[in-house]
C-alpha cells in the first residue's frame, strides 16, 4: 500500500505563500475599529503582598480608557484541573518579578506606557525562595498557602525490584546532573486581541471574540469562560497564524485573559502584544532540573536497574508542573528494556516565572542524564556506546514495567543508520585529540493517551463538507503553529478522496466553526487529528462511492478514488491530466447547476469512470449535501497503569530517535564546535518528507541550543538576560549541518502509519554532544549548557596541574552540586555582589555561609 | 509630540504621512501603511524580523526613524513578489521548507534578496554569513540554504513565471 498520490510527497505547506509574501496575518497584525492598546504593569518584587493599587492618576491621562486590576478578574484558573492557582492579574500578592499587577487600555502604545508609570502600587515585600532544594524545606512564607514546603507535587515510583537489580549489577554508576533553565523564545511574541459585540436583544455587551497566538484555542475558550463567568457558547476563539509555540503557547498565558477583561471594562477592543522581555517573564519553559541518576548493568551490558531522583524548579505557579515532573520519570521506560526502576520526583515552587511545557517536556533533562550515565557504564565495561544501546533494546509489541504499551519501534534501525552514516565504526577512537563522536537516543509520545481534562470526549474531531462546487472543506480544531498540521490535514483528506490538493480548503482552530481538538502539544496532532481527518474523509467517500457506484452500475468497493477521478478498479481513465494530481482537473459544464447528469451522460462514452466533481454531484443528487465526521480517542489498552501518576507517559505510539554528534573542543578557549549531527527519527511514515525533515532538524537544532548556548541566568529572582542578545539562540553561523534521516516503522494505528516527528529528537542531541565531548577531550560534563566557561573549568579539573582561573575556581561542571546565581559567590571566589536581603540563603541557612567561601 | 508631514517611498509607491518624528520605520510600515509583513520579534534589534531594504541595503526597521528614510527607496516583503507571481526565492522557501511558522520569513526574504543581488552564486558559507543577522527558531536554517540554492537554479533554468500560467 505504498502507491500513494499525495502521502509521502515533498510539497510546500498549503499556507506557505502567506508566509513568504507577508500577507498572512498573525495576531499583532490584526486591527479593529476603535481598538485600544493594552500594556501590563509587572511586579518588581519576587514575592510581595499588594497593599494598595491607585490608578487615579493613570486614568486622568488623556487617551487612557481603562485600568484593570486583579479585582476585575479574581477567579482562579490553570491549565491543569489540579493546578488552578493563577489569576489573570495578581489579587493579593505577587509571586515573581514580572508577575502581572495591572493593565492599562489606551488609544496608543506610548500613552499606555506613560500611564503605567502613573499607577501607584504599594507592596509589602516578603521573603522569597529562589533555590528549589532550599524552597522545598520551607516552613513559612509559602508561595501558595495550600502547598506546604512549597512542594507543588512529589511522586515516588518503584517498578520491579530496584534494590535487587542494583545488588545484582556488576557495574553501577551514580552522579548528579544539572540542566539549567531554557525557554521557547518563539519568534512571535504572545499577542491577543479581544473584542465584545453588542447584543441586539439585550442592548448590552454580548459575545466575545478573541484572536490569540495560541496552541490551545479550546483551553483558552474554557479558561476565559471560567474567569469572565460567561458561557463558552458566548465566547469565540480564533487562532490566526502563529509564529512558533514549542509549548510556550500550550497553556493560557495571562495576557490572553487580561485583554478580555480590559476589553470588557473599556467596552472597546483591546490588543495586548508582549515585548520580548515580557515573553521571557511569561516563560512557561523547561524548568532547571537536578537529576541524581544511578544506573546498574551486568558485565555483558544488560541494564539491571535505574534510579533517578529529579527535582524541578517550577517557578511560582503550577502550570503544567504535575505533568512535567511525571514525564521526568515515566519516559525512563518505553525506550530500553529496564526491568527495575525507582523514581522520585519533586516539583518545587520558587519565586520565579512559572515553568511549563517545552518541546520534549520533562523527558529532556532526564534523558541527558540517562544517556550520559549509559555511556559511562559502557566505558566502565569496555563496551562500544552504540553496542550497549543495541544490547538493551526492547522487543515490541510489549508493555514496559511502568505500564507503557510499545508497538512500532524503529530505534534499532535509527541506531544502525546513524552509526553507518557517521562512519562511527571507522572513525571513533581514531580521531585526533580534541575531536570526538558521541551517540544519544531519545523518544517521545505521539500525544498523551489521557487528556488533561479527563472525559470520554474524543481528543480530536474533524468535519468535512463537500458541496456542488466540488470543493472539499475540512473543518479541524487542530492548531497550525508552523509544524504543518494544516498541510497534513489537507494531504490526508486529498489522499482518501483521491482528489487534488487544490480542491481541499482547511478551516482550522475557530471555536465557532471547527469541532474540538484539544490542542497542539505533546505531538498529538498528526496521530490524533490526522486519524480524525482520515475517518471523516472515509465517511464522505462512502457517500460519494455509493452514488457513483449506482451511476456506473458496480459495487462501491470496486471503485478507486485517485487523481481527481473515480473509476472502476479495472478501468484506466483516459483523461490527460491523470498523472498530475496537484492541478485542478476538469469541470462539468452546465450540469452542475442543472442537477441531473443523466441527459449528458447518454451521449458520452465510458461509464467506467467519472470526474471527482461528477461523482460529488451524483452523491448530492442522491443524499443531499455531503458531510462527514470523524473523531479519534486513544484505545483503552494504551492508557497505561492505574498507579498514582500513571496517567502521564502512556501514548498510543512512541517516536524514536538516535543521533551521532561530531564535535571539536578547543582546549585553549573551551569552545565546542559541532561539525555535524546525524539524526535518525522513526516517525512511522513521513506524510510530507520536507516537513518531517524540517521538524527533525528544528528539534535537533533546539537541543543543540540548549546544549551549548541557552541558559536563563538568575539573580535573586531577577532574570538577568531577558533578551535575544544575551539569551543566546544559535544564528546561522553557529548552526552546524544536521542530516535528518527518516525511518519508517509504519505504526499500526497512526494515519497511514504516521506518528510524531517534532519533539522526539530534541532530547538525544544534548547527550550526543556531551558524549562526543568526552570522546574528544575526556571530560564528562554533567551541567548543561556546555559553555566555554564550564568546559574550561572541567578541563582544569581534569588537569589539576594546569593554570587556574579565578573566574572558575571552585566550580566543577563534572560534579555539579547546586544551581548558581549570576554574580553569586560560586562564580567569584570570595568577593561578589551582596546577596539580596530577602534571600533565604542569607537568613541563617547552613548552605548560605559555604556559598560565600 | 506633534506630528509632521513626511513622504516615504515604499515598494515603488509614494506615501504622504503625518507621523511623530520619533516614530520608528517599523511602526510606520505596520500601523500607518498597513504593511504588516515586517515583524517585531525583539526589543533590542537582535532578531532581524523587521528587516527591510533601504536603497537595496538590508536594514532593521526597528532601529530606523521613519523620518530619516525620507527620499530613500524602501522595499518591504510586500514588494518582493512581481507580476502577480511568487518570486523564485518565495516559491523556493515554500518548496524546500525554508519557512515553518513563517514569522522570521519576511526578514529572511529581504536579506536573501539583497544577498542574491550582490552575489548571484554564493557558496553555502557565504549564505550562512549573510543570513546570520536573522534569527529563526523553527528551521535550524538547513532547509533555507537548500531553498536559496533552489531559487538560484529555478531562475537560471526557467526564468520568471508569468501570472496566469500554471505548471
Amino acid at each position: 500500500m505504498t502507491d500513494f498520490s499525495i502521502i509521502g510527497r515533498r510539497i510546500a505547506m498549503v499556507d506557505a505563500a502567506g508566509k513568504t509574501t507577508g500577507a498572512g496575518k498573525y495576531t499583532d497584525d490584526l486591527t479593529l475599529p476603535g481598538m485600544l492598546i493594552g500594556k501590563i504593569l509587572h511586579s518588581p518584587y519576587p514575592h510581595a503582598r499588594i497593599k494598595r493599587i491607585d490608578a487615579t492618576r493613570a486614568l486622568e491621562l488623556e487617551g487612557v480608557v481603562a485600568v484593570v486590576t486583579g479585582k476585575d478578574a479574581p477567579n482562579k484558573y490553570g491549565i491543569l484541573p489540579v493546578g488552578h492557582d493563577e489569576t489573570a492579574l495578581a489579587v493579593d500578592k505577587v509571586r515573581y518579578v514580572g508577575d502581572n499587577v495591572a493593565c492599562v487600555a489606551a488609544v496608543d502604545e506610548p500613552t499606555a506606557e506613560k500611564a503605567l508609570e502613573l499607577i501607584e502600587v504599594e507592596y509589602e515585600p516578603l521573603p522569597a525562595w529562589f533555590d528549589p532544594e532550599e524552597s522545598m524545606k520551607a516552613e513559612r512564607d509559602l508561595i501558595h498557602e495550600n502547598r506546604p514546603h512549597n512542594l507543588e507535587k512529589d511522586y515516588h515510583h518503584i517498578f520491579g525490584d530496584p534494590e535487587k537489580g542494583f545488588a545484582e549489577a556488576d557495574c553501577v554508576r551514580q552522579a548528579r546532573y544539572i540542566a539549567n533553565e531554557v525557554t521557547h523564545a518563539a519568534m512571535e511574541p504572545h499577542s491577543t486581541l479581544a473584542s465584545f459585540e453588542l447584543d441586539p436583544h439585550t442592548g448590552a455587551l454580548g459575545r466575545l471574540t478573541v484572536w490569540s497566538s495560541t496552541q490551545v484555542p479550546y483551553y483558552l475558550q474554557h479558561k476565559l469562560s471560567l474567569v469572565l463567568e460567561m458561557p463558552m457558547s458566548q465566547i469565540r476563539v480564533i487562532k490566526p497564524l502563529v509564529g512558533g509555540g514549542f509549548g510556550g503557547k500550550s497553556e493560557v498565558i495571562p495576557l490572553e485573559i487580561i485583554a478580555a477583561v480590559a476589553a470588557r471594562v473599556a467596552q472597546a477592543p483591546v490588543k495586548i502584544t508582549y515585548t520580548r522581555e515580557e515573553v521571557f517573564w511569561a516563560h512557561r519553559g523547561r524548568p532547571r532540573t537536578i537529576i541524581d541518576m544511578e544506573l546498574g548493568a551486568k558485565q555483558d551490558g544488560r541494564l539491571t536497574a535505574v534510579a533517578a531522583r529529579v527535582v524541578q524548579d517550577g517557578g511560582a505557579y503550577c502550570s503544567y508542573g504535575v505533568v512535567s515532573i511525571l514525564y521526568s520519570g515515566a519516559l525512563l521506560g518505553a525506550i530500553y528494556d529496564i526491568p527495575n526502576v525507582r523514581w522520585d520526583g519533586y516539583r518545587v515552587l520558587t519565586n520565579k516565572p512559572a515553568c511549563g511545557a517545552m518541546r520534549g517536556h520533562g523527558t529532556v533533562n532526564v534523558r541527558f542524564a540517562f544517556e550520559s550515565a549509559l555511556d559511562e557504564v559502557a566505558g566502565a565495561l569496555a563496551l562500544d556506546p552504540a553496542e550497549i544501546r543495541r544490547i538493551n533494546l526492547l522487543k515490541p509489541p510489549c508493555i514496559t514495567v511502568n505500564n507503557l504499551r510499545v508497538t512500532s519501534y524503529g530505534l534499532p534501525e535509527c541506531i544502525e543508520k546513524v552509526v553507518e552514516r557517521s562512519g562511527w565504526r571507522e572513525r571513533r577512537g581514531r580521531l585526533p585529540r580534541g575531536r570526538g563522536l558521541g551517540i544519544g537516543c531519545s523518544h517521545y509520545v505521539s500525544g498523551a493517551a489521557n487528556s488533561i481534562i479527563r472525559s470520554d470526549m474524543p481528543h480530536s474531531t474533524v468535519n468535512i463538507k463537500i458541496d456542488r462546487d466540488g470543493g472539499v472543506v475540512v473543518y479541524t480544531g487542530a492548531s497550525e503553529i508552523g509544524q504543518g498540521s494544516d498541510t497534513m490535514t489537507a494531504q490526508i483528506a486529498a489522499e482518501v478522496l483521491g482528489c487534488t490538493l487544490q480542491r481541499v480548503k482547511i478551516v482550522a482552530a475557530d471555536t465557532d466553526l471547527t469541532p474540538i481538538d484539544i490542542g497542539s502539544y505533546s505531538s498529538r496532532v498528526t496521530f490524533m487529528a490526522g486519524n480524525a481527518t482520515l475517518r471523516a474523509a472515509e465517511e464522505v467517500k462512502k457517500q460519494i462511492a455509493s452514488a457513483a457506484a449506482r451511476k456506473m452500475n458496480c459495487a462501491a468497493e470496486d471503485l478507486i478514488f485517485r487523481n481527481d477521478r473515480v473509476f472502476k478498479r479495472d478501468a484506466m481513465p483516459s483523461a490527460p491530466s491523470a498523472g498530475d494530481s496537484s492541478a485542478v482537473a476538469g469541470h462539468v459544464e452546465g450540469q452542475i447547476l442543472r442537477g441531473s447528469l443523466q441527459q449528458k451522460r447518454k451521449e458520452e462514452a465510458p461509464k467506467d469512470w467519472m470526474t471527482f466533481e461528477e461523482a460529488v454531484v451524483a452523491a448530492i443528487d442522491f443524499h443531499g449535501a455531503l458531510t462527514g465526521t470523524g473523531s479519534y480517542a486513544p484505545p483503552a489498552e494504551a492508557r497505561g497503569g492505574s498507579h498514582k501518576g500513571g496517567g502521564v507517559g502512556p501514548s498510543p505510539s512512541y517516536s524514536y530517535s538516535a543521533q551521532v554528534a561530531d564535535v571539536s573542543v578547543d582546549e585553549e578557549t573551551g569552545e565546542v564546535t559541532v561539525h555535524k549531527i546525524w539524526a535518525a527519527h522513526d516517525c512511522g511514515r513521513a506524510l510530507n518528507p520536507v516537513s518531517v525533515e524540517g521538524q527533525i532538524i528544528g528539534s535537533v537544532w533546539m537541543g543543540l541550543g540548549q546544549a551549548l548556548e541557552e541558559e536563563m541566568v538568575w539573580k535573586d529572582g531577577l532574570l538577568m538576560n531577558p533578551g535575544l542578545l544575551e539569551y543566546r539562540s544559535p544564528s546561522a553561523i553557529e548552526s552546524p549541518e544536521i542530516e535528518p534521516i527518516i525511518v519508517e516503522s509504519i505504526d499500526p494505528e497512526g494515519p497511514f502509519g504516521a506518528k510524531e516527528c517534532s519533539e522526539g529528537s530534541l532530547a538525544a542531541t544534548i547527550p550526543a554532544i556531551s558524549n562526543a565531548i568526552y570522546d574528544a577531550v575526556g571530560i564528562r560534563l554533567r551541567e548543561v549548557p556546555f559553555t566555554p566557561e564550564r568546559v574550561l573549568a572541567a578541563l582544569r579539573a581534569r588537569d589539576a596541574a594546569a593554570k587556574k582561573l579565578d573566574l572558575t575556581e571552585g566550580v566543577d561542571p563534572t560534579a555539579p552540586t547546586r544551581f548558581r546565581e549570576h554574580g553569586g559567590a560560586l562564580w567569584f571566589k570570595g568577593k561578589g555582589p551582596k546577596r539580596h536581603e530577602l534571600d533565604q540563603a542569607v537568613a541563617g541557612n547552613p548552605h548560605g555561609s559555604s556559598a560565600d567561601d | 509630540m506633534k506630528k509632521e508631514l513626511l513622504e516615504l517611498k515604499v515598494n515603488g509607491r509614494r506615501h504622504e504621512l503625518a507621523i511623530e518624528p520619533s516614530k520608528l520605520l517599523l511602526d510606520v510600515l505596520r500601523q500607518d501603511l498597513g504593511l504588516t509583513g515586517s515583524k517585531r520579534g525583539c526589543d533590542d534589534s537582535s532578531c532581524g524580523a523587521c528587516t527591510v531594504l533601504v536603497e537595496g541595503v538590508p536594514m532593521m526597521s526597528c532601529t530606523l526613524l521613519a523620518a530619516s528614510c525620507e527620499g530613500q527607496e524602501i522595499t518591504t516583503v510586500e514588494g518582493v513578489a512581481e507580476h502577480g507571481a511568487l518570486a523564485a526565492i518565495q516559491k523556493a522557501y515554500g518548496d524546500w521548507g525554508g519557512a515553518q511558522c513563517g514569522y522570521c520569513t519576511p526578514g529572511f526574504m529581504m536579506t536573501v534578496k539583497a544577498l542574491l543581488a550582490a552575489n548571484p552564486d554564493p557558496t553555502e558559507d557565504e549564505i550562512r554569513h549573510a543570513l546570520s543577522g536573522n534569527l529563526c527558531r523553527c528551521t535550524g536554517y538547513t532547509q533555507m540554504y537548500q531553498a536559496v540554492k533552489g531559487a538560484i537554479e529555478a531562475e537560471q533554468k526557467g526564468g520568471k513565471q508569468e501570472a496566469g500560467s500554471r505548471k
